[in-house]
């Protein structure tokens, strides 16, 4: 699977531990990427020709095959998933008021913050927060309690991105629902390393990006029920998502399209398009199996070395393990393991309220792709060792 | 791991495990905090001044090993300075880990140590980080 990968021909001593990151690209993805821009480069939803026409159809295509893996109809495409949730706060803006509340938790992205909290801002709703237990898990009991009347909305990671948690969504959906709250699922993590299907799941809105499954950056996708799109207000306005245009008056194009405006990021649907084909060529469940093995290999590994302390312990955890190296400062142990070749992330993680809650002041994290293997975690447990030596 | 000795050469480890004059101090005249977004590291600079001399020095805070050994060799460097003196100083050492001039130990002294951080440009903020909080503290 590794020689799907041209990253690492082209970088043979390269352990690439940081796919929640931001992943690596198969070949697949990346000709599927020129070869838009050699044979079909059009733009789409104008041109009379052939060549739009193509365009057209890839783009299209590669929207309702990428809808389809999530089980949904259609998805607006985005530029990741920092804008779907954006878009999502904003189409609250003229719903909400100071009776209202927020419920978020306190183990999400700032990405899944920083809007809810500009929101929160404008209309004078309030934004509060479920608990983590001590393994990193939602606190349900709190979860129960937060949830008011006043919930309007709740908004929750799918994947921890530090601490690997899957979070229990169905059970979640469904609580929340019992009490008339719409849910925003921040499904950044998900696309390749959890099975998500919205129908099942019945959330209301599904956030994700193409960059950490396999397809390029800068294109992501929104999923939200039609019922709730349906009379749903504009987001940026341009071309593309209208209808009709005079200078009284403007109607706008139905969704996905309403929320397109301008000349989307074309190659970049495709090649997410693509990147889903890979996903379905290997098969989710390789993909899930492949993250469990060396997930299992790397915990029992780390246990070996008695300064490795393993931050968390959830229930059901993703291909992603945050951990301390001793008292030594994970950015310490990063330019260490840098050293060696060995890429890892440390730091907050862009999830400040999270690391004061788990009273660490930042950590170390590896996460997987389908190109790792047990050699990358041998040489991983190897360069720990060394760092230990040479920095304590 | 070569490259990694030259940047945590041992007079930083050392800093950095026995941090000199990481404290609160009692008359504050002026302080600032530093803080670097990306990895959260965060150091606040209390200064007491005497007549625009840097009476007594403390930082607090916490950081990686060459944000903390750096604050605390910056300590030793900028006490009973002139506030005018140790504002140049703090300009001319982050000139010197932003540049890529030879660094003659005579000149820098311990300071010399922080060198290690050009080859890392991921790490030069963490170098700067004290210093650019003791000119804030200074700007007050
Ligand atoms: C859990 C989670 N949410 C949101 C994001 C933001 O994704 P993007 O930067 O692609 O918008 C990330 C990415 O790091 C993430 O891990």
């Amino acid at each position: 699977m590794r020689d799907d990968f041209p990253i690492f021909k082209n970088n043979p001593r390269l352990v690439y531990l940081d796919s929640a990151a931001t992943i690596q690209r198969p070949q697949a993805v990346i000709d599927c990427i020129s070869d838009f821009y050699e044979r079909f480069n059009a733009n789409v939803h104008r041109g009379i020709y052939d060549l739009s026409e193509h365009a057209t159809q890839l783009y299209e295509g590669a929207r309702k095959r990428i809808a389809a893996y999530i089980g949904a109809e259609s998805v607006i495409f985005t530029r990741n998933t920092t804008e779907s949730i954006n878009l999502v706060a904003h189409l609250f803006e003229e719903q909400l008021g100071a009776q209202d509340e927020i419920l978020l938790t306190e183990m999400e992205h700032h990405s899944n913050i920083v809007p809810w909290y500009l929101l929160a801002k404008k209309t004078g709703a309030v934004l509060q927060v479920v608990n983590i237990d001590d393994n990193g898990d939602l606190d349900l009991d709190d979860f129960a309690k937060k949830l008011t009347p006043r919930t309007k909305i709740f908004c929750v990671t799918h994947i921890s991105n530090v601490l690997g948690t899957v979070n229990p969504l169905k059970e979640l959906i469904e609580k929340a629902h019992r009490n008339g709250t719409l849910v925003c699922v921040d499904g950044a993590q998900s696309l390749a390393h959890e099975k998500v299907d919205v129908r099942e799941l019945d959330c209301d809105y599904f956030a994700s990006s193409a960059h950490k499954a396999y397809g390029p950056t800068g294109i992501g996708i929104l999923y939200a029920k039609k019922e709730l799109l349906k009379n749903a207000r504009p987001y940026q306005g341009g071309g593309s998502m209208i209808h009709r245009v005079s200078f009284e008056k403007i109607s706008f194009a139905e969704p996905p399209m309403r929320y397109e405006a301008g000349t989307p990021n074309i190659s970049g649907a495709i090649g997410m398009g693509a990147a889903i084909d890979y996903i379905q060529k290997i098969g989710l469940t390789t993909l899930l199996q492949h993250d469990k093995t060396l997930l299992a290999y790397a915990q029992k590994r780390f246990k070996e070395i008695p300064a490795i302390a393993i931050i968390g312990n959830p229930k059901k955890r993703s291909g992603i393990l945050s951990f301390r190296l001793g008292k030594l400062h994970p950015h310490d142990v990063a330019t260490a393991l840098n050293t060696e070749t060995i890429a890892i992330r440390a730091g907050n993680h862009c999830a400040q309220p999270l690391m004061k809650r788990l009273n660490e002041p930042g950590t170390t994290r590896i996460s997987f792709g389908i190109y790792n293997t047990f050699d990358d975690i041998d040489r991983l447990v190897a360069a720990l060792e060394k760092t230990l030596k040479i920095l304590s | 791991m070569d490259e990694l000795a030259e940047l945590y050469q041992s007079i930083l480890l050392e800093h950095n495990k026995n941090p000199h004059n990481k404290k609160k101090i009692q008359c504050v005249s002026c302080s600032a905090e530093g803080y670097n977004a990306t990895c959260g590291d965060e150091i606040n600079v209390d200064l007491e001044l005497d007549n625009d001399v840097i009476k007594d020095i403390g930082f607090t805070g916490q950081g990686c090993a060459i944000s903390q050994a750096s604050g605390s060799l910056m300590t030793l460097f900028v006490q009973g300075k002139p506030k005018q003196e140790a504002a140049e100083l703090a300009n001319k050492v982050i000139g010197m880990l932003a540049g890529d001039a030879p660094i003659d130990p005579a000149q820098w002294g311990d300071l010399a140590a922080l060198g290690g951080v050009r080859q890392f440009p991921a790490r030069i903020k963490c170098a700067t980080l004290a210093w650019h909080a003791l000119l804030s503290a200074l700007k007050q």
